[in-house]
């Protein structure tokens, strides 16, 4: 035994978090982990090296003070560390859960180099629950009021972000949500399993109290327009209304029933709650033969809810190899143990339909990789007459999305690039109309929530001294 | 009180007319502009055509008719009862012009849908003709309402309980072929009677807008459940339209995906006959 406290640290193994058996979750709509338990997390804590210059902590795009929260973990203050995590992250408990920390912060855990990377993000998970189930959620002191106001259009990360931030500093905000519910993609584009529902609302609640007007049921550029809100008084208006247009494969056959954009089929499950049908009023295809198109975390998100939803056989088709698969590790691992079958250098060229318009079958043609293309992964090259068909009755089509035109076709002035996204300062989020700021997906084109939440932080600071000027 | 119901009166057996409480949307909608709707929090987001406004009020009224649990939900609402949610105005307005002669024809249900565009045109300037027709005599709505904004108002019935014994697509015909020089024709009703209309009109190249129905989920854009195909091109029906070109319509593609939840709309009403076709 050394006395050397950094050996004695690398002997505790990375600490695994509990979930339920593929057999049975793949039957359930429950959350997959159950988190650490108190014991665990202790553990885990004791593992961080505490580095004096972490690089964890600029792998954050919110920059957590990652070695601070954890050493609280290790010494048993569990809700004095999701406190340290509030000062720079509002949403802790969606971040544990959501975010590729094997791509950020875990990454480049300086315990990576020789092992396993401090756990981080189900450290952070578990501080967050810890603090919400035990009901000592403190509201941060706020800055004396501005009088001014801001209005965010979109309550994704983004919004909720932002919102929190300009509160904090004395403004006072409204959020414009264009669904009933407020979360945005946290409500209708992750699934239960995934990110309990219950757990996006104790962040909106959270941040009603804070101050924060919510106003569900707005589409800001149907009606009101961002000038509206411009000349209703407020003094600046952020757009975080993400990239919500679905993309489709433009193949024959794409409009055959029982063919869903992964937002349709996920907003029908996750906002409208279709899984619960009859309960809940809205329906939902329950495919046997479900192919779901894509290889991203939306992918996996359809694909393992098409088979809670009782699919035999559901697909992934996706037109690169597994190397390739932008989808998080875990996504992937998790969908691989519940049973889905993966069909790589699969590409779909035509959808065949049956009785009733409904879709029987997917014409596929295999691919073979060439050389790399412009993303720097190797191109998918069809090989010629290898067409074959895969017998489907339901298909999701999740190969990405594109920006809704909504705001930017009623927004005179404000700069779009080539692909419609608005274009903004990487550093400010300002855009090219005065007191007009933008960030995450509508800005990015596909960015994930954290860098969403990073956008928005940004934004809220540059905000903050705009308003000052006023 | 936001979204609260001020009256839901019954037109018809299966019709009703309700006037709810939304200020910001009574305040900025056009012709042709539609609301999607949910009862309660486990409802469907449905989505219904404003059929007038009174911004003065604040208030708006939408007409439907009970095809399924929903709208027969709808239908028990009482005045003082409050909506979960309303949100509008959605869609493109309908373009209005002084075309010079116009005809707007309008089946079923779809005469609601009709009203305000048949309004608005009224206003623009154009000498208006309305067709309007049903199943039968008891179940035609708004009338008197279409005779006080036309300068024609013309009514067929399938059974011939009343005007003309047929359909409004033959009444239309003969317009034609007694030679009134028509400029323009909107059609709103079931599927089947836009798909005839248009038929009746393409041979005289009649320009010929209908306002299409498909199944939605958020009407922002965002879903894709309304695609429908124009021209042989993918639209949306709740933001590129709900008004398409009529000859360029593909009207068998609508009806199938109306369709699509068929057996669940039957498992919801918990009765036996599926009503989604009459739609």
């Amino acid at each position: 035994m050394s006395d050397n406290p950094t050996k004695k640290k690398e002997k505790i193994p990375r600490q695994p978090m509990a979930e339920q058996e593929p057999q049975v979750r793949r039957h359930n709509f429950d959350e997959v982990p159950f988190g650490y338990s108190d014991e665990v997390a202790l553990l885990e804590a004791q593992r961080c090296l505490q580095c004096k210059k972490p690089p964890c902590m600029a792998g954050c795009p919110v920059e957590i003070d990652i070695p601070g929260f954890i050493k609280l973990v290790a010494e048993g203050d569990f809700i004095g560390g999701a406190r340290k995590i509030k000062e720079t992250n509002t949403l802790p408990a969606i971040c544990g859960r959501v975010c590729p920390q094997e791509t950020q912060c875990e990454v480049v855990c300086v315990l990576a180099k020789k092992g396993d990377p401090v756990a981080i993000g189900r450290l952070e998970r578990f501080v967050a629950d810890y603090e919400r189930k035990s009901g000592d959620i403190q509201i941060p002191k706020k800055a004396s009021s501005s009088g001014k106001r801001a209005a965010v259009v979109g309550s994704g990360p983004a919004g909720l972000t932002i919102a929190g931030d300009l509160v904090k500093m004395g403004h006072a905000v409204t959020i414009f949500e264009g669904l009933h519910k407020p979360g945005g993609v946290l409500i209708y584009g992750i699934p239960e399993f995934r990110l309990p529902k219950a757990i996006v609302d104790a962040e909106v609640d959270y941040l009603k109290k804070l101050g924060a007007e919510i106003r569900p049921n707005v589409v800001i550029g149907r009606g009101k327009t961002v000038d509206d809100l411009l000349a209703e008084g407020y003094d600046a208006v952020f757009l975080g209304v993400g990239a919500g247009a679905p993309v489709f494969m433009n193949i024959p056959g794409e409009n055959l029933s029982g063919i869903y954009s992964a937002n349709e089929y996920l907003t029908r499950s996750n906002l409208m709650k279709a899984y619960r049908f009859p309960d809940y009023d809205t329906p939902i295809a329950l495919g046997k033969n479900v192919a779901v198109l894509g290889g991203g975390n939306v992918a996996m998100d359809s694909v393992r809810t098409a088979l809670r939803l009782g699919a035999d056989n559901a697909y992934i088709v996706y037109r690169r190899s597994k190397t390739e698969l932008p989808a998080r590790i875990e996504e992937i691992h998790h969908a691989e143990e519940e049973g889905v079958q993966f069909k790589f250098l699969t590409n779909p060229v035509e959808f065949i339909g049956g009785e009733k318009g409904w879709v029987t079958g997917m014409k596929c043609i295999q691919m073979e990789l060439g050389e790399p293309d412009d993303s720097g992964r190797r191109r998918p090259i069809p090989i010629k007459g290898s067409e074959f068909v895969i017998d489907v009755d339901m298909v999701v089509v999740a190969i990405g999305t594109q920006a809704n035109p909504v705001v930017p076709a009623t927004t005179p002035g404000l700069e779009t690039n080539r692909w419609g996204y608005i274009v903004a300062d990487p550093q400010t989020g300002a855009t090219s109309r005065k007191g007009v700021y933008a960030g995450g997906d509508i800005v990015r084109g596909s960015a994930t929530v954290i860098e969403a939440m990073g956008d928005a932080k940004r934004a809220a600071r540059a905000i903050n001294e705009y308003l000052k000027t006023l | 009180m936001l979204n609260e119901v001020i009256e839901n009166t019954k037109l018809s057996d299966i019709v009703v007319r309700m006037v709810i409480e939304a200020p910001d949307i009574a305040d900025t909608r056009k012709a042709g502009q539609f609301v999607v709707l949910m009862i309660d929090e486990k409802g469907e987001r449905i989505p219904l055509t404003i059929v007038d406004s009174d911004a003065a009020k604040g208030t708006l009224a939408i007409i439907y008719q009970v095809v399924g649990k929903t709208t027969a939900q709808l239908a028990e609402m009482r005045a003082g009862d409050r909506l979960f949610s309303v949100l509008g105005p959605l869609g493109r307005p309908t373009e209005i012009e002084n075309f010079g002669t116009v005809v707007s024809v309008g089946g079923g249900v779809g005469i609601g849908v009709a009203y305000p565009i048949t309004k608005a045109l009224k206003e623009a300037g154009n000498k208006v003709i309305s067709i309007i027709g049903a199943r039968t005599k008891n179940i035609l709505i708004l009338e008197e309402e279409l005779k006080a904004i036309s300068d024609k108002l013309l009514i067929s019935t399938d059974d011939g309980s009343y005007g003309h014994h047929g359909f409004v697509s033959d009444i239309l015909q003969n317009l034609i072929t007694s030679g009134e020089k028509i400029d323009r024709v909107y059609a709103i009703g079931p599927v089947p009677m836009m798909r005839v209309v248009c038929e009746v009109t393409r041979p005289h190249k009649i320009p010929t807008v209908v306002s299409l129905n498909p199944i939605m989920v958020d009407a922002t854009g965002m879903c894709g459940a309304c695609r429908v195909a124009v021209g042989g091109k993918t639209q949306f029906a709740c933001v590129d339209g709900p008004e398409f070109d009529g000859h360029e319509v593909d009207f068998a593609l609508l009806a199938t995906r109306l369709r699509m939840y068929c057996d669940q709309e039957k498992q919801a009403t918990e009765s036996t006959r599926c009503t989604c076709h009459e739609r």
